[in-house]
């Protein structure tokens, strides 16, 4: 080891010239790649949005046959919550369409950070502290283009950390047709059951309003009665979980949810 | 390859065993180890990066001013990670999104800066390569071993695969709800480490 390296203008340099080298590589990796991590994460939106509306059996599972069939049948809305008005809507499933470019764009965890796109709900039940002011709903479309499944994106705390999933209702905006979660951070084997196919497959036909247009869908601890049309099994071992999502759903059906939108879409029409 | 290398590569897996041996890098063994597929990811990033830093940082080793070695040999290693994360992210999604934070942590695995502080500040850069991929493979064993227990007797499962039926599924496995719990590697460890210095005694300790 030579003592003249150890100069202070010397060891500023060569920390310098490494971090120019380091910051090279990282970024030269992060813009290359970008482009496939934004398809990626666009096709996983896509797939839970399929699996959400009941139609992912009818790909073969490869990306192609994914992006083709969300591109035939789903049309996305974006829709302003509180007033229930629908900001824009995709007519066509291409670049051309303003509107596909923008549900394209949307991210709703920088919505909810940016306060002028966002506000503080009053009843923050799914304790996510801010709710962006628009979402984006999926309208599924059948082959004689009637909506058969309506998708909602729904967020909500977990035990650990906010979950995100979707909500598939049927035309009538009340009959449950999936609850899919997509990402979340549960405990596995406990909360992280929510996954469990066989949970899921208590949602389809349970009722989220009542004749009174109450929201009355929620996990019940101990199992929920034969004939609860609005009641779903808690997940054993996970209570917070199940109470996480229990709120969830109250929170995104209600009145600072997409309950404004639905009356008026259940009264007018989606047009 | 010569003996000398060989001993460099393979040497860690059994004989000097980063987990077992010098009980570095548990944390991640902990929190990776509830499914295989994601155990043997970790352990690819880990030998990826354990690999790649010691070249890198052997190649600079007679450059490396001794007040900085361990900012510049971080600055290597974060670098690389960040790499490792970004290619997880483009090209397998859905298993980026389950090891999340973890492979960012892969910056404080002791055992990445203990071998570029510990052989490639001393040696040359093949060697030093060799030693980064056994160290890895020698941590990544270790991973699928933890993870096969945690998951064949947690969840059922072997990568995914049903190989005892669990009860809620209608079969008659009742999974242990332990192993599913990060902790659990504790005692998973516990006992590898023992086997493994009753099979080779010169791994205990002297008191």
């Amino acid at each position: 080891m030579s003592s003249n390296k150890e100069t202070f203008g010397k060891t500023v340099g060569f920390v310098l010239a490494v971090c120019v080298v380091c910051a090279l590589l990282v970024s030269f990796s992060a813009v290359q790649l970008k482009p496939l991590q934004k398809a990626n994460k666009a096709l996983d939106q896509q797939t839970k949005i399929l699996e959400a509306s009941g139609l992912l059996a009818e790909t073969d599972g490869s990306s192609k046959s994914i992006k083709a069939l969300y591109n035939e049948k789903v049309f996305g809305l974006i829709v302003e919550l509180d007033s229930g008005n629908i900001e824009c809507s995709v007519k066509e499933n291409n670049a051309e369409d303003g509107c596909y470019t923008q549900i394209l764009n949307f991210d709703e965890r920088r919505n909810a950070r940016d306060t002028a796109l966002s506000s503080k709900p009053e009843d923050d039940l799914a304790g996510i502290n801010r709710r962006s002011n628009t979402a984006v709903v999926y309208l599924v479309k059948n082959e004689t283009g009637a909506i058969s499944t309506v998708v909602f994106p729904i967020i909500g705390s977990g035990l650990w950390d906010l979950m995100y999933g979707y909500v598939g209702l049927e035309a009538d905006l009340n009959t449950v047709k999936s609850v899919i979660y997509s990402d979340h951070k549960e405990t596995p084997g406990l909360g992280a059951e929510v996954l469990n196919p066989k949970w899921k497959a208590l949602w389809p036909g349970k009722k989220i309003y009542n004749d009174a247009d109450v929201v009355k869908i929620k996990l019940v601890k101990g199992g929920a009665k034969p004939g609860n049309v609005h009641g779903v099994d808690a997940l054993s071992g996970a209570t917070l979980t199940s109470n996480g999502v229990t709120n969830t759903l109250q929170f995104w059906f209600g009145e600072e949810g997409y309950k404004t939108f639905i009356t008026k879409y259940l009264a007018e029409g989606v047009n | 390859m010569s003996s000398d290398a060989k001993k460099v590569l393979t040497g860690p897996i059994v004989d000097n065993n980063p987990i077992a041996l010098q009980v570095l890098g548990i944390c991640s063994a902990l929190a990776v180890t509830s499914s295989m597929a994601n155990a043997l990811v970790m352990s690819l990033a880990v030998i990826f990066v354990t690999a790649f830093s010691n070249l890198f940082i052997s190649i600079i080793r007679n450059h490396i001013p001794s007040s900085v070695r361990i900012i510049v040999q971080m600055a290597i290693i974060a670098s690389l990670v960040i790499v490792v994360d970004q290619v997880l992210k483009a090209f397998s999604y859905q298993l980026s999104k389950e090891l999340a934070v973890f492979v960012g942590l892969i910056i404080t695995n002791c055992i990445v800066m203990g071998r570029a502080e510990a052989f490639a500040m001393k040696e040359k850069p093949g060697l030093s390569f060799l030693d980064g991929i056994g160290n890895g493979l020698g941590y990544g064993a270790i991973l699928m071993l933890v993870a096969f227990f945690r998951e064949l007797f947690g969840f059922g499962t072997l990568f995914g695969l049903e190989i005892l039926p669990l009860i809620q599924n209608g079969g008659w496995y009742q999974a242990n709800g332990l192993l599913v719990l990060p902790f659990s590697s504790f005692f998973v460890i516990g006992l590898i480490i023992w086997a493994l210095r009753q099979w080779k005694p010169e791994q205990v300790e002297k008191d």
